[in-house]
């Protein structure tokens, strides 16, 4: 499950970075599609930079990202486009940069999403990891600002991480560039079905409420069988989320083509 | 159809289940798990002096007391080293492009047996508007922007946020609109874009319309220009960097406020409402990778910049050459419309020349002064250049873009209500643009633009009003 790309083979220029293009905002004709969601100012636009070679304005202060800024990279062969979204500290509220990442995340069903997270403050970054998880089952988490933590003498165990979230999990220091090509690796994996996640699901919920979702999700499930996050949306619709309800009605979930919603 | 709407319907149904807490029971959910979790996976190994140090910064930054003193203190250092900075490149550059390269580009014009109006026409119009936005503008913004990079990358933006946070909110806009207001002194086009960050509509059009009195990159070295010749001049050498200083801080500080007291006008008024909460977290300081963050903001900032400001200022100095060289009866146009409008101009302590080039300038504010300049050139004899008319040339520093001024009939009024109108007037066509496509009301729009520029001329007119008594 949490096949991490540190192995020992790995270190024979497994992550030959001449297999790496930074294509810059070349974004025709992809494989796949990479979102970059995660709490403000984690480091999502210097991620992106580092992948796509592109100097997204980055700065140090949270809301710095307010819409979707694309970019492309190709690796083995293969095209990806990178979507850096506005960060958040959740999908439930209703601001416009958090509609732009949750309708991206749920709408533009990305083929994987990188969760940045600052490794020095992983708790609360949590929070909004755990959503995402509700929502997609293809994810990675980008354990970014390690050298910062290091700092705090912070120590992150990265294998427990990966076991209780059910993704792969890479420790990154973007603005040093460490850590970029095993991320690059994993989505990579995780993006051709090599690596199959298996994402952890909000377990302390009360069980009269967990009745009403699993009853309510099964309907989702009955009436679109290729849904992934039938609870996600049980949970919205029990919320009354007019956007969600919105959906519903229209039949946007239908749509399986990647059309991108903004 | 009907399908989706069971759905619809036993989700209803299942609401009256779960009980009214269920969004607060989800929360706490998510809440528990994140924990279980992360305990699981952090180990502490005590506390370490980097983090009480950042307590420590952020209690002095962020204090009461010293948190505002701070701020312009450090907003001065930065001034300060730029109008010190760039008085020198800026000769250096003028005596290259104007001195050396435009005779040098006028002989090969005529020895290519060019016609008068198309050397005119590229050399004395789009070349000198060009070599000007260049030598007056590119120093400042070399020296301003790479500083200002490195606050923003050392986390001190935010602070200026916490700082202001408590005035916007007594003002009834959002807190937020503290960093929209930090963005906006970079770019105003930025800033209003930036105010997606706020959720509530009402302040949120608070934050826009006010944007533009943060003095945005086009006109900070205006500001600093002016200031250098008219205010610096009062006293002696030594002191007239810290005055010129002290009067750039004024004026910015003036817009802030601008920026609150309309800010509060408009929620009391058209945009009544509650105003809203929000957490702002303050970033751990990091320390700025020096060589990167000088890079990255010569090539975004100053270089973009720069790259719209000659975009802009080639038309512009087309248009120039073109009004100054077409008569209409025995006039140039240029000429007619500054003395027609030079009344009104001195009415409000400003002149005909300083109002025509704000019309030349709407694309663009960083291009206002070689404007002014080609204008002046164009219609004053000053003695020292006017060879042609729409031409300049042989200036070799700030003090000689002073004689021009002076010429052109500029007192130290003209000075002072410039550098009010170059804070308050329209936003440039850009920021205008913007303001559209994120309001998509050409009400508010229309309200954005005008308000500022109905300030600036009141101001002016009754500063003049006030210098005249005396």
């Amino acid at each position: 499950m949490e096949k991490h790309p540190k192995s020992a083979c790995d270190s024979c220029g497994h992550f030959n970075s001449s297999n790496l293009k930074k294509l810059g905002v070349n974004t025709d004709h992809v494989d796949f599609v990479v979102a970059l969601a995660g709490n403000p100012n984690t480091g999502k636009s210097t991620v992106f930079n580092a992948l796509t070679g592109l100097r997204q304005h980055t700065g140090n202060w949270p809301g710095k990202t307010v819409t979707r800024a694309e970019g492309a990279y190709s690796y083995d062969d293969k095209k990806y486009k990178l979507v850096d979204l506005p960060g958040t500290y959740s999908l439930l509220s209703t601001s416009v940069d958090e509609e732009v990442a949750r309708n991206f995340i749920l709408f533009g069903q990305p083929s994987v999403t990188v969760i940045v997270v600052d490794a020095g403050r992983l708790e609360r970054n949590l929070n909004l990891v755990l959503q995402i998880l509700e929502i997609t089952d293809k994810a990675v988490l980008c354990l970014n600002l390690m050298d910062e933590a290091e700092r705090q003498d912070i120590e992150i165990d990265e294998r427990s991480l990966a076991k209780d979230l059910g993704i792969p999990v890479v420790a990154t220091s973007a603005r040093y560039k460490k850590g970029i090509p095993e991320l690059i690796q994993t989505i990579h994996e995780v993006a051709n079905g090599t690596i199959v996640c298996k994402p952890h699901r909000i377990k302390n919920v009360p069980k009269h409420i967990q009745k009403a979702v699993d009853k309510l999700s099964k309907s989702i499930e009955l009436q679109y069988p290729d849904i992934p996050n039938s609870r996600w949306i049980a949970f919205r619709l029990l919320d009354g989320d007019a956007r969600i309800i919105n959906a519903i009605e229209t039949g946007e979930f239908i749509n399986t083509e990647k059309e991108l919603i903004n | 159809m009907k399908k989706t709407n069971n759905i619809i319907n036993l989700s209803n149904e299942l609401r009256w289940t779960i009980g009214e807490d269920f969004h607060d029971k989800l929360t706490e959910g998510i809440y528990a798990d994140a924990s279980v979790i992360a305990a699981a996976a952090v180990h502490k190994k005590g506390t370490t002096k980097k983090f009480t140090f950042d307590k420590k910064l952020d209690q002095i930054v962020t204090s009461r007391t010293w948190g505002f003193p701070i701020m312009i203190l450090i907003l001065s250092i930065v001034l300060w080293l730029t109008i010190i900075g760039a008085n020198y490149p800026s000769g250096l550059l003028a005596e290259l492009l104007l001195e050396n390269l435009y005779p040098w580009l006028k002989s090969v014009a005529e020895n290519m047996g060019m016609v008068w109006w198309l050397s005119g026409f590229l050399i004395d119009g789009v070349y000198l508007a060009l070599a000007w936005v260049i030598a007056v503008m590119l120093p400042p913004m070399a020296i301003f922007f790479p500083m200002f990079t490195l606050l923003e990358d050392f986390g001190y933006l935010p602070r200026i946020a916490f700082n202001l946070d408590y005035l916007f909110k007594k003002s009834g806009a959002h807190g937020k609109q503290a960093l929209t207001m930090t963005m906006g002194f970079g770019c105003n086009a930025a800033g209003v874009v930036a105010t997606r960050i706020i959720d509530s509509p009402r302040e949120r059009l608070i934050a826009i319309i006010t944007n533009n009195f943060s003095l945005c990159n086009g006109r900070w070295p205006t500001q600093i220009l002016i200031a250098t010749i008219f205010i610096g001049a009062l006293v002696p050498t030594q002191l007239s960097g810290i005055l010129s200083t002290v009067a750039v801080i004024g004026i910015a500080l003036l817009g802030l406020a601008f920026m609150f007291l309309s800010s509060w006008a408009l929620s009391k008024t058209v945009l009544k409402g509650e105003v809203s909460t929000f957490t702002l977290e303050l970033p751990p300081y990091r320390p700025p990778r020096f060589w990167n963050t000088m890079y990255t903001s010569l090539i975004d900032r100053t270089m973009i910049v720069l790259w719209r400001a000659c975009l802009f200022a080639a038309p512009a100095g087309a248009v120039i050459w073109l009004i100054s060289n077409i008569n209409i009866g025995d006039v140039t146009i240029a000429l007619w419309m500054i003395t027609n409008m030079d009344g009104f101009g001195l009415f409000i302590g400003l002149n005909g020349v300083i109002l025509l080039a704000y019309i030349v300038a709407i694309p663009a504010n960083e291009i206002v002064i070689p404007t002014i300049l080609m204008l002046t050139v164009a219609t004053v004899s000053t003695g020292i250049a006017g060879e042609g008319s729409g031409v300049m040339f042989e200036l070799e520093s700030v003090t000689e873009t002073a004689t021009i001024l002076q010429a052109g009939g500029w007192t130290l009024l003209t000075g002072i209500n410039l550098m009010l109108f170059s804070l308050l007037h329209n936003p440039c066509s850009t920021t205008i643009y913007t303001i559209y496509k994120e309001t998509k009301s050409v009400k508010w729009t229309v309200v954005a633009s005008i308000l500022p520029l109905i300030m600036g001329l009141i101001l002016c007119f009754v500063i003049a009003q006030v210098w005249r008594l005396f």
